[in-house]
């Protein structure tokens, strides 16, 4: 399914899930009904910039601004919304 | 500590290793409109004292949200006879609670739905008793309830909600299995829940009127199979999730993930347990009245006592498996053998196994629906002893 991905696409959250900043876990987490997806620093990040309107080009460029030693990292932000896609976390 | 934590009634608690609690569950009322022979309220909730107020609820919430929990449930009784529902949801929301409402559907209605949706409801988890109205009824004791559960479960739907719909299973619906995931799947439920009645309050009273065989449970399971390959073979989102009952196992479930490790249950009177039977144990447990939550989680005696294993008897204590079930349920286990720690009998190795084992047999004798329902009335039997 990933290598479907287009950085033209879109992504958005499913509305099955909130996503939000958890303080006592220190990290992101997705939540949903009776349950809890603790995300880890880089899979927080990508999932943070998911808004519906950014296209997966312009949340790589924000996110390789944002923490510019990380190098290109385009394919591992590319892979890893495909993979939030096959998580049902996502639809694009 | 301030003075209101010294209770010098309570014995002193030997503070042991402990999570944080993800999970707080807040039994808003225990009045319900509906007379569930299975429900696990305690026998005697007639008898039990005065509510907290809103104010005291959104501090219990606010005292949760800094130990850490995450989900909060509203449930009850039925937590819609509550006047300050839309409130406690809000403040709830507020504080950044993920907000599950467990209800059976019975007063609620779309203007509900959508003010509650409003205020920061996440979901709505709505139960069933059967897949049709004639058997609703019989559980339920209420011929309007069925009806008036389909429609809200399809309103909170079509108002953008995850639903998870909930179906306590036994021996009088569980043969229906295939049409409660065919109703399921016609209501675009999420999740459904196919919960194999558990024995413990009302459901312990009725256990021999409500066990299913357990030629009817491996049907059941089969056919929930079934049902899962081919919504997978569709790629169809709805999960199903299958709880099987413990009666039918030979190694105890590790019950709520361990005494007072993830789980915190709040009862309508402000009551703070482990887990939401555990008020039938023989044991003090601390109120948030008196307590804050901190206190209660961290050092109370009542959520310290089964921690870790020093409690356990054999066969228990020697076991290889004790970190991963931590001896079972102390309810069942109290319920069953007069002794709170006691091996849960569930296991092979209890020396009352037999109890359980005596329970299956008696599954296997003709149907009867002669329940013991969930009602006042009944419940002051119990309340007066």
């Amino acid at each position: 399914m990933t290598d479907t991905l287009t950085p033209t696409q879109t992504p958005q959250l499913n509305p099955m899930f909130r996503l939000q900043w958890e303080q006592a876990q220190d990290s992101y987490v997705l939540l949903y009904p009776e349950g809890m997806v603790k995300l880890n620093g880089s899979a927080g990040e990508i999932m943070a910039m998911i808004d519906g309107q950014r296209d997966i080009a312009a949340i790589s460029d924000q996110l390789m601004a944002k923490f510019p030693d990380a190098g290109d990292i385009r394919a591992d932000i590319l892979e890893f919304i495909g993979q939030a896609q096959q998580q049902n976390w996502i639809t694009l | 500590m301030s003075a209101c934590h010294g209770n010098p009634q309570q014995p002193a608690a030997t503070i042991k290793p402990h999570g944080q609690p993800f999970w707080l569950l807040a039994e808003l009322t225990y009045k319900c409109p509906l007379q569930c022979p299975y429900c696990s309220n305690p026998l005697d909730f007639a008898g039990q004292g005065e509510e907290l107020s809103t104010e005291q609820w959104v501090e219990v919430f606010r005292q949760g949200r800094e130990l850490g929990a995450v989900q909060l449930g509203f449930s009850g009784g039925e937590p819609l006879v509550r006047q300050d529902l839309v409130t406690l949801i809000s403040e709830a929301r507020e504080l950044g609670y993920y907000s599950n409402l467990i209800t059976s559907g019975v007063g609620l209605n779309e203007r509900k739905i959508g003010e509650f949706r409003q205020a920061g409801l996440d979901h709505i988890q709505v139960s069933f008793q059967a897949a049709d109205d004639e058997v609703n009824a019989l559980l339920a004791g209420s011929k309007k309830a069925f009806a008036q559960k389909l429609a809200m479960a399809r309103e909170v739907k079509a108002q953008g909600y995850p639903m998870v719909l909930n179906f306590v299973t036994h021996r009088h619906n569980i043969d229906q299995i295939d049409r409660i995931i065919e109703l399921c799947i016609e209501l675009e439920a999420d999740y459904v829940e196919l919960a194999t009645c558990q024995y413990y309050g009302w459901g312990f009273e009725n256990r021999d009127t409500l066990m299913p065989s357990h030629a009817q449970l491996e049907r059941a399971e089969r056919i929930t199979n079934e049902y899962r390959d081919k919504l997978a073979a569709q790629g169809h989102p709805l999960k199903l999730i299958f709880v099987t009952p413990d009666y039918y196992e030979e190694r105890p479930k590790g019950c709520m993930n361990g005494w007072g490790q993830v789980f915190l249950t709040v009862t309508p009177d402000g009551t703070a347990l482990p887990c939401h039977s555990a008020r039938m144990l023989p044991i003090e447990f601390p109120n948030v009245r008196e307590h804050s939550l901190r206190h209660i989680w961290d050092e109370s005696f009542g959520f310290n006592h089964y921690r870790g294993n020093d409690w356990m008897q054999e066969p228990c204590a020697s076991c290889d498996e004790k970190e991963k079930d931590f001896g079972g349920c102390r309810c069942q286990a109290y319920m069953l053998t007069g002794d709170a720690n006691a091996t849960d009998p569930v296991c092979s190795k209890s020396p009352q196994h037999h109890k359980i084992l005596a329970a299956r047999t008696a599954a296997e004798q003709p149907v009867n629906t002669d329940f013991l329902y969930r009602n006042e009335r009944n419940s002051r039997v119990f309340y007066k002893g």
